[in-house]
């Protein structure tokens, strides 16, 4: 479109068709339900800045997400943005930040899909902020107030997001039966843990700067204000299932596809419904060859008919528009 | 991360935008009068949701019917006018995922249909496998037209009260709302500091030509950029805030009325909606 397209080597924003409707309509209800409740803690914790403050911080990820570096051979880093923003603005507020960043992606730029929304906002909204906040909120507890706990912090709570992230994805992809798990969360895995260095090299540059420039930005205060012991949990909790359930996943993935077979999105495991009633044939149609053939001439057709009536209704428009 | 594949160097964006406005590199909205970008927001929504519904509810290998869905879709785009090259282009930005799904063709069981050997390793593509793949290629290419379809034909003020009427909290609809009017000009703030960093020597593109410092050093620069844009967006922020307040914000979110839905609107959604049903239905009767 504008210049020669690069390659992101994300794939992180799932798009549509990828994840089974079960999968999908499961993790919409999670994440449903925990961006209501971040909307409420942060109305309650921010009030009437809230608008403003979300809205604009929403935007500088979505442009920092421009942001990048190269690192050999044409490859290149850059933001996603989840433990930046879970550090600067807390746990709550990072999840509506990115909720933000995400649907926008998928109804305006097609970055993922709509259905599967529900899905990319929980893989990144809500897991790699949850994680992120764990990983930072520890080690800057550990180190006591130290300079190196918001650097150190900052660097693995970045990476471990991108990684956990991706894991989330692999084993969405798996249950659903579109990637098998002994393949896909190994791949994911490994792609993610060189992707994540360069999202936390990134994050560790911003820190330096908003440390020298607005040390204010990154005292506790501002963690503590809208953190809370339960995103500590469920960080803790995202982190352990996951890293527990992936290679288990992988090790056995007869499992998953038990499972996916056991939703009957496995077309394997299917049997059609037309064997399950005996002589059964769809009148006029009883080839798939045939069928295929009829359904391209009738849309076919279709195309054409509105082609001709919107050339019909455009010649007709001109004479009297000029 | 879209945009990353719409831009290249902060130097091609700058010799672009010198022509062209910034709303026209961004937008995906396609200004048009045709009888799609009229169509009620609403109702394009609740039809493009059904429409990706439907499509992934289609089963594994209905062909028959995936070619009746893109001849939907095809439809829809002669009728926006949007252009069935643009709407191409874009979906192709689409494609990259694809290739999580590859390996279904070797590892679903079935009669085998080729061997691959990739040294060690022997693997056996299926034809159910194979049938698997492009059934979830297909299926997410004809999803991503789809919603290329609703960006290029509506506008975001549209497409809140789109928002709205299937009832996103307005306090998140309010915050989209508020992303979307800064959004051009945080993409601004960035293209700056690119452009900075390029004539400082800090990034390079072009092959050959060796980028300056070593990657680590890279990834702290572009840190550095990304620290300075939330410093920036942190302040403008307040600034948004106090304006808001002077002009009498007091933290609730007021809307206009969403206007009604006409008895045309009505009717293309129950029309649309009973082709989609149908298509379904025979697809489940036949493949299911």
């Amino acid at each position: 479109m504008f210049a020669a397209p690069i390659f992101a080597p994300e794939p992180m924003h799932i798009p549509d068709g990828f994840l089974s409707v079960t999968v999908s309509i499961v993790l919409w209800l999670v994440t449903i339900v925990v961006v209501g409740y971040a909307l409420k803690r942060v109305n309650k914790d921010m009030g009437e800045r809230q608008v403003p403050l979300m809205g604009v911080l929403a935007a500088a990820i979505f442009a920092g997400q421009m942001l990048n570096f190269t690192v050999a051979g044409g490859t290149s880093g850059h933001l996603m943005g989840a433990a930046l923003a879970t550090i600067l603005v807390g746990p709550w507020a990072a999840v509506l930040v990115m909720t933000t960043v995400v649907s926008v992606q998928a109804l305006i730029f097609q970055d993922g899909g709509l259905l599967v929304l529900g899905a990319n906002i929980f893989n990144m909204g809500i897991i790699g902020v949850a994680v992120s906040y764990f990983v930072y909120s520890t080690l800057k507890s550990l180190a006591k107030g130290a300079r190196w706990g918001i650097f150190v912090g900052g660097f693995l709570s970045a990476w471990l997001s991108i990684f956990v992230a991706a894991l989330a994805v692999a084993l969405e992809l798996a249950a659903s039966g579109t990637s098998p798990a002994n393949i896909a969360v190994p791949a994911m895995a490994a792609v993610h843990a060189i992707i994540g260095i360069g999202e936390g090299l990134i994050t560790v540059g911003a820190l330096a700067l908003i440390y020298a420039a607005r040390p204010d930005l990154l005292t506790d205060a501002q963690v503590k204000k809208t953190g809370s012991i339960s995103v500590w949990v469920v960080g803790l909790i995202v982190a352990l299932a996951l890293a527990i359930a992936s290679p288990l996943a992988s090790a056995y993935p007869d499992g998953l596809e038990w499972v996916a077979e056991q939703r009957g999105f496995l077309d394997t495991a299917q049997e059609p419904i037309y064997k399950i009633i005996p002589d059964y044939v769809f009148p006029g149609i009883s080839n798939e060859v045939l069928a295929t053939i009829i359904a391209g001439i009738i849309g076919t057709l279709l195309v054409f008919a509105v082609v001709f009536v919107v050339a019909y209704s455009r010649r007709n428009r001109q004479p009297t528009s000029r | 991360m879209r945009l990353f594949l719409l831009l290249h160097t902060a130097g091609g964006i700058a010799n672009q935008l010198q022509d062209k406005m910034h709303v026209h590199f961004l937008d995906p909205y396609q200004p048009r009068f045709s009888l799609i970008h009229r169509l009620d927001p609403r109702v394009k929504l609740v039809l493009l949701i059904a429409f990706i519904l439907t499509t992934t509810l289609t089963p594994v290998g209905a062909w028959p019917v995936y070619i009746l869905l893109y001849a939907m879709i095809l439809s829809v785009i002669v009728l926006s006018e949007i252009g069935f090259s643009y709407v191409l282009k874009r979906a192709a930005l689409a494609v990259p995922f694809i290739l999580a799904a590859l390996p279904v063709i070797f590892t679903v069981k079935g009669p085998p249909l080729f061997n691959l050997e990739i040294g060690p390793w022997s693997l056996k593509a299926s034809q159910p496998g194979m049938e698997q793949f492009f059934s979830i290629a297909i299926k997410s290419w004809i999803s991503v037209q789809a919603a290329i379809i609703l960006g290029a034909t509506t506008t975001f003020p549209d497409m809140m009260i789109a928002m709205r009427a299937v009832h996103v909290p307005r306090l998140l609809v309010a915050i989209f709302g508020l992303m979307w009017r800064y959004l051009f000009v945080l993409v601004d703030e960035v293209l700056r500091l690119m452009r900075a960093r390029q004539a400082r020597s800090g990034h390079s593109d072009r092959p050959g030509l060796k980028p300056g410092g070593s990657a680590n050093w890279r990834a702290r620069v572009a840190g550095g950029m990304a620290g300075s844009l939330f410093i920036r967006a942190f302040e403008r922020s307040d600034r948004i805030y106090m304006a808001m307040v002077a002009r009498g914000y007091d933290g609730e979110v007021r809307t206009e009325p969403l206007p009604r839905v006409t008895s045309t609107s009505w009717l293309i959604l129950a029309f649309c909606l009973a082709i989609m049903i149908f298509l379904l239905l025979f697809a489940l009767l036949l493949w299911g």
